[in-house]
């Protein structure tokens, strides 16, 4: 499809710019711009058309199967996308807050009741909305990690992680100033405890873990990990990427997990956007709430304030309060569901993945054969020996109508395919879908060519990124 | 309320399936003693009930004061075809592109927004996006860090408190030094930035406009900044560019800012949009995710995720940055925005926020009590007050105008200073109000 | 898998470098093994002339699509020379991973590191067992 920029006729105009009332006023012409930025020139039609046909070309959750493991891709309720509309919220300037707290009291309380609401779900005492993505909250756990060891005055320099971990994990300890250590996994598909014993050490500062892990796996032996780790004065850092798994049925707080992060987009059914936005908000509890970044929001004889006196505070991590609109429809999707549909939530997701796992393994390699939690990891393994990767089975399930599964993450499993079904799709999908991945295992087999072909309904055919890597091409230049 | 579909007869065939028999066994992993202590949250709710709880809780908020509130975030009107596409669930409902082959939408929009990036700012390559222009700041200075492998940074004072604040956040646990330039309403001083700039210098970061609103010319700035081998960041507010001088042409190296003036909704603080562009010698230095052209086996031209070698997912702790989700709606709402305006538009509306606040400045010149401190400056300028800002910005309140920002927030000494923002949207009776009522409260 | 290219005369490390020495310079890239295993290379970061590496510590790295490698050095050195012709094509570390595709020349520090290497043949038996 051609490029906006490729489209249009000088002098055109999407909008009319309202008539100035106001006498005009030439620029000073030493700061001016030489040229005026070569935008398009297009009709609101023409955008529109655009736009509209761009979209047609992608896969999203509205019109396929979308089992991309770790990114919890489930529905997303119109309500809460609606929610944000809400004028009062949607035109409030966020530095209204400074100037006059009664304007905002509704914006203040929507946060104030979303981080009480997080902290009961995942038994922590406090929690801060500002962090914008996952990554961001394990940014800003890791800061407030370094914040404590620094007030105790210890001396602190790694963060152990496991193998299996997301890679921001380890971004993250590197960008918070810290030196990773990595733990292998054993033969269960959990961090490898003897290992992680010899390597603990007092100058650990963290451990982070993701439970269940992206291998689908709740580590049983979660307490002696947290223990072992409080011993040498280490703290437990729960990413909370998986958290879809475990709704009522354990709370990282009570497990002995210090820092939390929770990926809003993920869990709470906030849509992913392409890519974003997100919202990471950080759960702490006990000393550590001391260091929670500033503005806190308190309640104080049904008013709500801001709290910026705060010294032990790690300051501002975002511009104000986070993500505001993706706390609200976070907020707004906790009162749809309650308690009970949030339970139902994590057995659903667990039940749907249990039930790929058990329907494909008989032919797909399953590398860790146990139940599973919100997601289950199979190898391409056996299709490997006639020549299919991961990629082509990739492929050729869009052919099918359904978005790919994570593929080659977690990289401890080779041709790695990561299924995380969701609570929201019905036993017909997952039996279509079970239909296709079958087809391609015999396919692989009988016709391996089939799969290298795919996909072949796209608007564009298997793409070359040798190419776009070695003469990166990254704008329209005319 | 429930999304979860299965029938109880599916549930049971499933588990049979499985080899369970409830689904609690499926927990069997999660022992006894690690079960909640509590789980005590509502019960379920319709969306009616829920709505109209929000609705009044909603109403608590005073929107619809006639706001000078700016500070890098602004009030400026959003064209109904923004919300139309941007709320096409073929956009908002899928995740990051991985799959080219069913994500061109994504994709091609991305690499649109990239070169309309480039286009405003004249850099040669921008990524995909970050959070904000707060973290886009920080990833900047981050990167002049990789680039120099040297860790002094230099940040002037005319760069957003709220972002400085950030930074220091940001590289708090880090092992580098950052020289702090006093807050200065007008231009750089520039010895204050020469007196320490030196060859240990990473990079010196600016802004323009700046905080207070003044404009600048940052060329010599540049130039005196690459004799020792350090990189200048440049943060930028995206509408001024459609009339100010870009930092591509200043010789900037890092060009960031916040979007969210481009067709996205205050939104009590987010999510907004965070844009890094550079020049392309530092292209493999840069964070984030980044769309490519290239061709598919036929030889069609599309587009992919590229030079992912950069990112967490591959290099792990030597990535350049942790970013993973970053903020593609917004930047999504951003092109459609700027294609929406396009040249004309776009200069057009930058224009009308310059006559409309330079048509303020002119009526509070001349007020007793009022100093205008600043020129040349954009939408946005600096008054000092005869009496505490904050004062006269609440008294103000009570007749529905925000006035603007009272300094004193963020700087101490600067207690009567009020900084003040006019967008395309404040028409002439608004900003006669504005002016009088100010003129009141400051000569009460 | 098919049969790797390991040429005789020149040594290994078994982190799939290779280095010739002649008169005290040393020519050193990766290994047929480590071309084929890493893909289509789309980048090869070089150190600078002047540079000293050290044996066995990572000294560059090279990139396919989805993966990173680093390099690491067969022996210590000072860099005298990079091949600046593998920016603009970093295909050649695949199409010719023992002679276009070389990587650095070092001018070498000490010979005895020699002994912590492998000869082709070494290399080759060291192969068959990783492919295994």
């Amino acid at each position: 499809m051609r490029l906006i920029f490729e489209k249009g006729k000088k002098g055109r105009c999407g909008i009319k710019i309202p008539k100035s009332d106001v006498p005009s006023r030439e620029f000073p012409s030493r700061y001016k711009r030489k040229k005026d930025p070569p935008l398009p020139e297009l009709s609101e039609l023409d955008v529109v058309r655009h736009f509209t046909r761009l979209s047609q070309l992608n896969f999203c959750v509205d019109t396929n199967f979308y089992p991309l493991g770790s990114c919890t891709m489930k529905y997303n309720p119109k309500f809460t996308e609606q929610v944000e509309r809400i004028s009062g919220f949607s035109n409030l300037h966020p530095l209204l807050s400074y100037i006059s707290e009664e304007a905002v009291q509704g914006a203040l309380e929507v946060i104030y009741e979303t981080e009480r609401l997080l902290c009961e779900i995942t038994g922590m005492d406090e929690f801060t909305t500002q962090p914008l993505a996952g990554a961001h909250g394990e940014l800003t756990g890791l800061l407030l990690i370094s914040a404590y060891h620094r007030y105790k005055e210890n001396k602190k320099r790694y963060v152990i992680v496991p193998d299996s971990s997301h890679g921001t994990n380890p971004a993250s300890s590197s960008t918070c100033g810290y030196e990773t250590i990595v733990i292998p996994t054993d033969k269960d598909g959990c961090m490898d405890l003897r290992l992680y014993k010899e390597r603990l050490s007092d100058s650990v500062a963290a451990v982070m873990l993701t439970c269940p892990n992206t291998l689908g796996i709740f580590n049983p032996h979660i307490k002696e990990v947290c223990d072992l780790a409080h011993s040498v004065g280490a703290l437990m850092y729960y990413d909370g990427a998986n958290l879809n798994a475990i709704l009522g049925k354990v709370r990282p707080g009570d497990v002995g997990f210090d820092v939390v992060h929770l990926n809003l987009h993920k869990t709470f059914s906030t849509p992913h956007g392409g890519g974003g936005p997100g919202s990471g908000p950080v759960g702490v509890k006990g000393e550590i709430c001391n260091f929670l970044p500033i503005p806190r929001i308190i309640k104080k004889d049904g008013v709500f304030r801001l709290d910026f006196n705060r010294p032990n505070s790690i300051g501002h991590i975002s511009p104000f309060f986070g993500n505001f609109s993706v706390i609200l429809k976070t907020y707004a999707y906790i009162m749809l569901l309650g308690r009970e549909g949030l339970i139902s939530v994590s057995e659903h997701a667990v039940l749907n993945a249990n039930y790929i796992r058990a329907r494909l393994k008989g032919y797909y390699e399953l590398p860790y054969d146990r139940i599973c939690m919100h997601e289950c990891v199979f190898s391409a393994s056996r299709q490997k020996r006639y020549g299919i990767r991961a990629l082509d089975i990739a492929k050729y399930l869009i052919d099918k109508g359904f978005h790919p599964p994570t593929i080659y993450f977690p990289t401890v499993v080779k041709e790695a395919l990561m299924i995380e079904p969701t609570e929201t799709e019905s036993k017909e999908t997952l039996d279509r879908f079970i239909s296709a991945m079958v087809e391609i295992a015999n396919l692989a087999k009988e016709r391996p060519q089939a799969l290298k072909d795919a996909p072949k309904t796209t608007p564009v055919k298997r793409l070359d990124e040798v190419k776009a890597a070695r003469e990166p091409k990254l704008r329209w230049e005319g | 309320m429930s999304y979860v579909p299965h029938t109880r007869e599916e549930v049971e065939e499933m588990l049979d399936a499985i080899g369970v028999s409830s689904i609690e066994e499926l927990f069997k992993d999660i022992g006894l003693a690690l079960r909640p202590r509590s789980f005590n949250l509502p019960s379920g709710r319709s969306e009616f009930e829920v709505k109209e709880h929000l609705e009044r809780i909603s109403s608590k908020n005073n929107a619809n004061l006639i706001s000078f509130v700016g500070g890098g975030f602004y009030d400026h009107y959003i064209p109904s075809v923004v919300d139309a596409i941007a709320g096409r669930s073929e956009f908002y409902t899928p995740y990051t592109p991985y799959q080219p082959e069913c994500s061109q939408g994504t994709l091609q929009a991305i690499y649109e927004y990239q070169t309309a990036i480039c286009m405003l700012t004249d850099m040669d390559v921008s990524n995909a996006s970050l959070y904000d222009g707060g973290t886009a700041l920080f990833e900047a200075v981050m990167m002049s860090l990789r680039v120099t492998g040297r860790k002094k940074i230099i940040i002037d004072g005319g760069v957003n408190p709220i972002y400085k604040h950030m930074l220091f956040t940001h590289t708090k646990n880090l092992p580098i030094e950052i020289i702090k330039i006093p807050p200065h309403v007008g231009q750089t001083n520039r010895d204050e930035i020469y007196r320490h700039l030196d060859e240990d210098t990473a990079s010196v970061v600016l802004q323009d406009p700046n905080f207070f609103g003044t404009i600048d010319e940052h060329s010599d700035i540049a130039e005196r900044a690459h004799r020792v081998g350090a990189l200048i960041i440049e943060s930028v507010y995206p509408i001024s560019l459609g009339l100010i001088k870009t930092p591509g042409s200043m010789g900037v190296d890092i060009a960031v800012g916040e979007g969210q003036s481009l067709g996205i909704p205050l939104s009590f603080g987010g999510p907004y949009l965070g844009f890094l562009a550079c020049k392309r010698e530092f292209l493999r230095r840069m964070p984030g995710r980044i769309v490519g052209e290239t061709v598919d086996i036929e030889g069609e031209r599309g587009f992919v995720l590229t030079l992912q070698t950069r990112e967490q997912h591959i290099r792990r702790q030597r990535a350049t940055s942790n970013i993973c989700t970053n903020s593609a709606l917004c930047a999504l709402r951003a092109v459609i925005f700027l294609s929406l305006l396009g040249k004309n538009g776009f200069t057009e509306l930058s224009k009308l926020n310059y006559e409309k606040s330079e048509f303020a400045k002119d009526l509070l010149k001349g007020k007793p009590g009022i100093e205008v401190l600043n020129s040349p400056t954009f939408n946005e300028f600096t008054v000092r007050l005869k009496r505490d800002a904050n004062e006269v910005v609440n008294r103000m309140i009570k007749e529905g105008i925000a006035a603007g920002i009272p300094i004193g927030r963020f700087y101490e000494g600067m207690e009567n200073y009020l900084l003040i923002a006019v967008t395309e949207k404040r028409k002439k009776e608004e900003i006669l109000r504005l002016c009088e009522a100010l003129n009141d409260a400051v000569n009460l | 898998m098919g049969k790797m290219n390991v040429p005789d005369g020149l040594l290994y490390t078994k982190e799939h470098e290779w280095i010739r020495i002649d008169n005290h310079l040393g020519t050193i890239g990766i290994t047929d093994y480590a071309q084929d295993a890493l893909g289509d290379v789309t980048f090869v970061e070089l150190p600078k002339v002047g540079d000293s590496i050290r044996q066995f510590e990572a000294f560059s790295s090279v990139e396919s699509v989805k993966a990173v490698s680093d390099v690491y050095a067969p022996m210590s050195g000072k860099i005298i020379k990079v091949n600046d012709g593998l920016m603009e094509s970093p295909e050649l570390i695949n199409q010719s991973p023992y002679d276009k595709g070389w990587m650095v020349v070092i001018e070498i520090f000490d010979e005895n590191e020699k002994k912590n290497l492998m000869t082709a043949s070494e290399y080759r038996k060291y192969l068959e067992g990783i492919i295994e």
